[in-house]
């Protein structure tokens, strides 16, 4: 029985191509990786090898047909002695289709399009019960309490990074810990982001769960290919054999007077990337209970601190283990008036702007989402059905911003409610100048947000 | 430790004929699976990216031949002969190609993207030397838990230019991680040859400035692979840090399916397969020292022939991932 030679796709969008010449004649035996023909594809002339061996029956497309389909049979390999039978001859229009070609995106159902996810009840939940006992404490000292906590609970959690461990930490995060749990598990690292990136997530993949240090996010630029190729993808492509439980944290957005290498907010970016968690603190408590969560989370999470609130003192409750989830936003404020979302330092001129605003009798809600992926946008939309109106704040650029984001969500979700257009305001869409006077005019200031919700409260 | 050349042949491992059998079968199945891989892409049955690894079988054979159990592998998108090298099976392989239910990955991998924790397999990495940090990785976690493994690390000479794998090199030597970089010089960067592309032509001496030792080892002889990285590991065991092994292969078809391989001549290639084989240097053995008959090796072939069969007839018949599994594997749920 003869084998038929099909045409070859050679490349990934060949579909069809020119059977250039034969380099083999009827009648000749060919063996497994002997050079049958050149075919040219739309990008190359290729050689076609032959994976069977056999005689060369019958040459079925001669040399110089052009637009030959992909699958059309154009040879027959018979055995040794063996006959072409014409009956064995099929006609190129019944050449198998490739089952790559039998789902395209007309044919595929409407259904898979839209994400499976069921409409998000808002979660009302207080984060720690009435009556817990609070303590002072600043941002610095809760995201240490909250690593530490961790580590004594878990004997694979460690921390690498760039003076980590014996310099106690470039911001003091990890002030005691080298102490406490020596350096096997709290690890200084050469200034090499990207290889240390790609070391961490390997010992995620091995089964730690390591906590790795940027000195800052703009330098983890160094790594993000491992962020997002390596440990945001990887679950995916292995059909759910691999985690990589890892948290990437450290001081994100400007400081002060840095310039504009050491100055971006990466909130977007990240947020943007499915397999990754992103959360943003703006209090101690959500530094402490969102850090220890993403500690204990099974994916990578992004977490993304702030050097100027390292030092701010909040309320943290005093619990044996306290945490807070991703996903849930916290409103600061009750508000009726106009909504305001922020994360991160946002806050900052979120709630200074709310409590200006006041004082004139406009009432605003500020919500702080926390965390950015997942995003707790139903707190949003229930927010703004009750407001009508609505402000974003973020220090990031404009363009794609996560404001941008909550906009469409609102277009879609809450349309019918909005009384004005939402104001994205988002730091300004120029590269961090250093001098004083332009860096407080490149970032998003409590005067702007002011001036937005007059503008949507039309007041 | 210094790197370097070894010049004398190395002296044969006594090698049983048992093994030597072992070895050429588990060459020929890379083989014959590659061809009916490169068959199966060119009847529109694998799509994108299939990188083949027709003529490199021995360097796989030969250090799996090295390895102990929970030794772990990480490599690049060249990977399926690692995949069968230890002990993947070639029907889910094959399937993973075809992006079936039935792959590895459910199908939502393809070629450069599997993955088998059951077989300490790490990947499958598209992008051209990140799983040499990964590999260090892997290595860090079996020294933090002192469990005295060792991590095979795979990648090619045009990865061995990438500024991470100086980055590894530096904190693997600095720590003393349990891992084997291995160096798979096929001569060819995509379309680049080596000496286009690299100052120095010695790639097992890249770990010199990190005080790794590095061998260059002939990577057609699958025996001489094998002592190479019997050496290797037992240094990365006895708590010396990491080694450096450049492994001289060839690779026979182009870099991709659709890489028209004009940076070469056909000669070239066609001495390689002529006077290099791997397969044929074990063939040869066997039957010139009379450990396998010509029938033997026969019914090897034809055992080789029904497993590939089998893999391609699974690949096909595999059903499509269902609809619902593109929302799925995207976030881990918590233990608890």
């Amino acid at each position: 029985m003869a084998t038929e030679i099909l045409m070859p796709a050679l490349s990934p969008t060949m579909e069809e191509g020119t059977l250039a010449k034969w380099l083999v004649k009827e009648g000749d035996t060919v063996a497994s990786g002997d050079i049958l023909a050149e075919i040219e594809t739309d990008k190359a002339t290729m050689e076609f090898e032959a994976v069977d061996e056999g005689v060369l029956g019958r040459i079925l497309v001669p040399e110089g047909s052009a637009a030959v389909a992909v699958n059309t049979p154009i040879a027959l390999l018979v055995e040794e002695g063996e006959a072409v039978q014409d009956a064995e001859i099929t006609a190129p229009a019944q050449a198998p289709v490739p089952a790559d070609k039998t789902l395209t995106s007309e044919s595929a159902p409407a259904a898979a399009i839209t994400h499976p996810s069921p409409a998000a009840e808002v979660d009302t939940t207080p984060d720690w019960p009435e009556g817990t006992v609070l303590k002072k404490q600043t941002v610095r000292e809760a995201l240490r309490d909250a690593m530490a906590e961790e580590m004594r609970g878990n004997g694979d959690v460690f921390l690498m990074g760039e003076e980590v461990g014996e310099y106690q930490g470039a911001y003091k995060i990890s002030q005691g810990l080298l102490d406490e749990f020596g350096a096997k598990r709290v690890i200084d690292t050469p200034i090499t982001e990207h290889g240390f990136a790609g070391i961490g997530v390997g010992a995620a993949f091995g089964g730690l769960t390591p906590i790795v240090e940027f000195m800052t996010f703009n330098f983890a630029m160094q790594a993000i290919d491992q962020i997002i190729n390596s440990a945001a993808k990887t679950l995916y492509m292995s059909g759910g054999q691999m985690g990589c439980p890892i948290t990437f944290r450290g001081p994100n957005g400007a400081a002060a007077r840095v310039g504009a290498q050491h100055s971006q907010d990466y909130a977007a970016w990240y947020a943007h990337i499915p397999g990754l968690k992103v959360a943003m603190p703006y209090s101690a408590s959500d530094a402490k209970g969102l850090l220890k969560s993403a500690i204990r989370d099974p994916n990578p999470v992004i977490f993304l601190e702030n050097e100027i609130l390292y030092g701010r003192s909040f309320d943290v409750p005093d619990m044996a283990d306290f945490t807070v989830p991703f996903g849930k936003a916290r409103i600061w404020r009750s508000g009726t008036d106009v909504t305001i979302v922020s994360f991160g330092i946002g806050m900052t001129y979120a709630l200074e702007a709310a409590e200006k605003l006041a004082e004139d009798g406009i009432s605003a809600e500020v919500i702080d989402l926390r965390s950015l992926r997942p995003m707790d946008t139903a707190t949003v939309i229930a927010s703004v059905k009750k407001t009508n109106r609505c402000v974003t704040v973020e220090e990031g650029w404009p363009v794609g911003a996560i404001g941008n984001h909550i906009s469409a969500v609102l277009m879609q979700e809450a349309f019918d409610w909005l009384d004005a257009p939402v104001i994205n305001l988002t730091g300004k869409d120029v590269p961090m100048p250093y001098a004083a006077n332009l860096e407080k005019h490149a970032l998003v200031t409590t005067a702007e947000v002011i001036e937005a919700v007059r503008t949507v409260s039309y007041r | 430790m210094a790197a370097r050349k070894t010049t004398a042949k190395p002296a044969k491992p006594n090698v049983s004929a048992e093994e030597l059998k072992t070895y050429y079968r588990d060459m020929l199945l890379i083989r014959r699976f590659e061809e009916k891989a490169g068959q199966l892409y060119g009847m529109g049955l694998i799509g994108g990216f299939c990188h083949l690894y027709i003529g490199q079988e021995a360097v796989v054979v030969g250090l799996e031949a090295a390895a102990e159990d929970g030794d772990k592998r990480i490599t690049s998108y060249r990977d399926h002969g690692h995949m069968l090298a230890c002990g993947m099976d070639p029907d889910g392989v094959m399937a993973e190609l075809t992006g079936r239910a039935g792959g590895y990955s459910k199908g939502k991998g393809g070629s450069m993207h599997m993955f088998s924790k059951e077989k300490h397999f790490y990947g499958g990495h598209g992008i051209v030397a990140a799983q040499v940090p990964l590999g260090a990785g892997l290595a860090f976690a079996d020294k933090y838990r002192e469990n005295g493994r060792v991590t095979f690390t795979y990648f090619g000479d045009g990865a061995a230019n990438q500024g991470q794998v100086y980055e590894t090199f530096n904190m693997a030597a600095l720590w003393q991680l349990p891992v084997v970089f291995v160096i798979e010089n096929n001569q060819y960067a995509m379309g680049t040859a080596q000496r286009r592309s690299t100052s120095t032509p010695d790639l097992y001496t890249r770990g010199a400035a990190f005080g790794i030792p590095g061998e260059v080892v002939d990577g057609m002889d699958v025996l001489a692979v094998k002592a190479a990285g019997e050496k290797a590991v037992a240094a990365c065991r006895a708590g010396k840090g990491p080694y450096i092994l450049e492994i001289k292969t060839y690779r026979y078809r182009g870099h991709s399916m659709s890489d028209p391989a004009k940076y070469r001549t056909r000669e070239e290639v066609q001495k390689m397969r002529e006077e290099r084989d791997p397969i044929d240097h074990v063939r040869d053995l066997l039957l010139q020292g009379k450990h396998a008959t010509e029938d033997d090796l026969k019914s090897i072939d034809k055992e080789i022939k029904a497993i590939v069969g089998k893999a391609a007839d699974f690949a096909r018949e595999s059903p499509e991932p269902d609809l619902g599994e593109l929302w799925t594997d995207i976030y881990a749920e918590a233990a608890e």
